[in-house]
């Protein structure tokens, strides 16, 4: 079996690009490793050069600017999650950082990692897809912007390809007007649990409370984060109302399809629990204007 | 093969090591502490817990060359001129250690928490410590050893104050 060789340290964003490109496919971006590590072991992937980006100082920061938030994509779970400008401007994606592993994991997970690992329920990807964030890649040719929720494939897959490009910055747009946003989750116990089902929600909102824009995700309930459009037209141009939310959480559920699994349970059971997630997520988002 | 510069328990360490082994390898085998243990070997239990400038980290799934310019506190680094750390002592008078494979990482779990916060909450507590498994002792005496130590580190400083 193919092994690591080598562990690089490359000085900036540039020199990473460079050294994948050098290696041919050899070569693979490392954050904390928290996924990769056992996919290695597993034989899963098979990198005889690791490209470690997760001190790179172009890519740990937080700056909020021009109706904007930037976040540098190696910063981690346990940064965001303690960021007061996060938790203040976005709780859904501090609460969503907060809920990942243990201590010991968020302390070197990074939301780079979370969303090329790509899997369905990535508890900062689903809170992220619903803030509607756009990421910054840099790669061969060039840096360019995609939206988030284009970049998740199948469970596991990203159209990241981590031995070529590199994801360096994650931005979301700060709504000008009133706006809230939660993230709600359920596992078997509070730590070190993998999701049964997590939901985020984004509420915009105008002055008298008519809600004008909503995102709403909930997951694993297919093989990407999950958008329930329905439940989100169901609220367009209606006065935010706790029957209405009712409403909406009850579409989210009828929209989703989750499947029967032996880990995270049957897929009846999970329906129930987008729709109560959703609503419970909806009234928390809309406190935050009321 | 690829040179390892860090600074373990204080001390400057430069080492040959294989890339591909975890950082839990290289404390136990390379450097012989083997205070760290290795449990679940996938994250999930925190038996192999130290600190990476000052935090808590599963050395099980870290690249071990991710120690290169940092930082290591492992559990041999607690004590002091051959005295324990309060935490160790704390522990010990709450009946907070049976079988002892759990308490190196829990141990240095509950460093972190003090390091950052003099007077942790019950609740401060449970999240620092949420990352481990422990079988045989239970979580309680955890709570009661590091409110312990906690006391223990005020009035050691007090002192050192008069
Ligand atoms: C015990 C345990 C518990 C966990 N609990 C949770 C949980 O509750 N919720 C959850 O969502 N996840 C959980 N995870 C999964 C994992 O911690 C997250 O997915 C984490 O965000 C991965 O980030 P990382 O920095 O460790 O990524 P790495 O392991 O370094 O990388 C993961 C993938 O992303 C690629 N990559 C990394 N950085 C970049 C980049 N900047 N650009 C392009 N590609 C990149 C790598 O090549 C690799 O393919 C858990 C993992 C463990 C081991």
């Amino acid at each position: 079996m193919k092994k690591v060789e080598k562990h690089l340290f490359p000085k900036n964003v540039k020199e990473a690009v460079e050294l994948l490109a050098e290696y041919k496919g050899e070569a693979r971006i490392v954050s904390g490793a928290t996924d990769l590590m056992l996919w290695i072991r597993d034989g899963k992937v098979s990198p005889s050069v690791l490209v470690d980006v997760s001190d790179l100082p172009e890519m740990r920061f937080v700056s909020v600017s021009d109706g904007k938030m930037s976040i540098g994509s190696a910063m981690t779970h346990a940064e965001i999650a303690a960021h007061p400008d996060v938790k203040r401007i976005f709780p859904a994606l501090s609460d969503g950082c907060r809920s990942v592993g243990s201590p010991q994991i968020r302390n070197i997970a990074t939301l780079a990692g979370n969303i090329v690992s790509a899997q369905p329920a990535a508890d900062s990807v689903v809170p992220m897809t619903a803030l509607g964030a756009q990421c910054e890649l840099a790669g061969p040719d060039g840096t360019y912007m995609r939206p988030l929720c284009e970049l998740s494939k199948k469970v596991g897959e990203s159209y990241v390809d981590p031995t070529k490009e590199i994801i360096t910055r994650i931005e979301i747009k700060i709504p000008s007007g009133k706006y809230g946003t939660a993230f709600k989750r359920i596992a078997p116990r509070e730590a070190m649990a993998l999701p049964v089902v997590n939901a985020a929600v984004m509420l915009e909102a105008e002055d008298d409370g008519t809600i004008k824009a909503a995102r709403i995700v909930a997951s694993p309930v297919a093989v990407v984060p999950f958008r329930a459009k329905n439940a989100e037209a169901h609220l367009i141009g209606k006065k935010a109302s706790p029957k209405l939310f009712a409403e909406a959480a009850e579409a989210a559920g009828a929209e989703a399809s989750p499947r029967d699994s032996l880990v995270r349970g049957s897929g009846e059971y999970r329906k129930v629990l987008v729709k109560d997630l959703v609503e419970q997520a909806l009234i928390q988002a809309a406190s935050l204007f009321a | 093969m690829q040179e390892l510069k860090c600074v373990v328990n204080g001390k400057n360490v430069a080492i040959m090591i294989d890339p591909s082994h975890s950082l839990a390898d290289v404390i136990r085998y390379d450097l012989g502490l083997t205070g760290t243990k290795k449990g679940c070997e996938e994250g999930e239990c925190g038996a192999c817990t130290v600190l990476v400038n000052g935090l808590p980290v599963d050395s099980c799934i870290v690249p071990a060359m991710k120690a290169n310019g940092k930082n290591i506190l492992t559990i041999e680094g607690l004590e002091q001129n051959g005295e324990l750390d309060p935490i160790q002592e704390a522990f010990m008078e709450a009946g907070a250690i049976q079988c002892g494979f759990c308490t190196p990482g829990v141990v240095l779990s509950a460093k972190a928490l003090l390091m950052r916060e003099e007077n942790p909450t019950k609740e401060d507590i449970r999240d620092e410590l949420s990352g481990h498994f422990c079988r045989c002792t239970g979580y309680l005496q955890f709570y009661d050893a590091v409110k312990l130590a906690s006391e223990k580190i005020k009035s050691r400083k007090n002192k050192e104050k008069k």
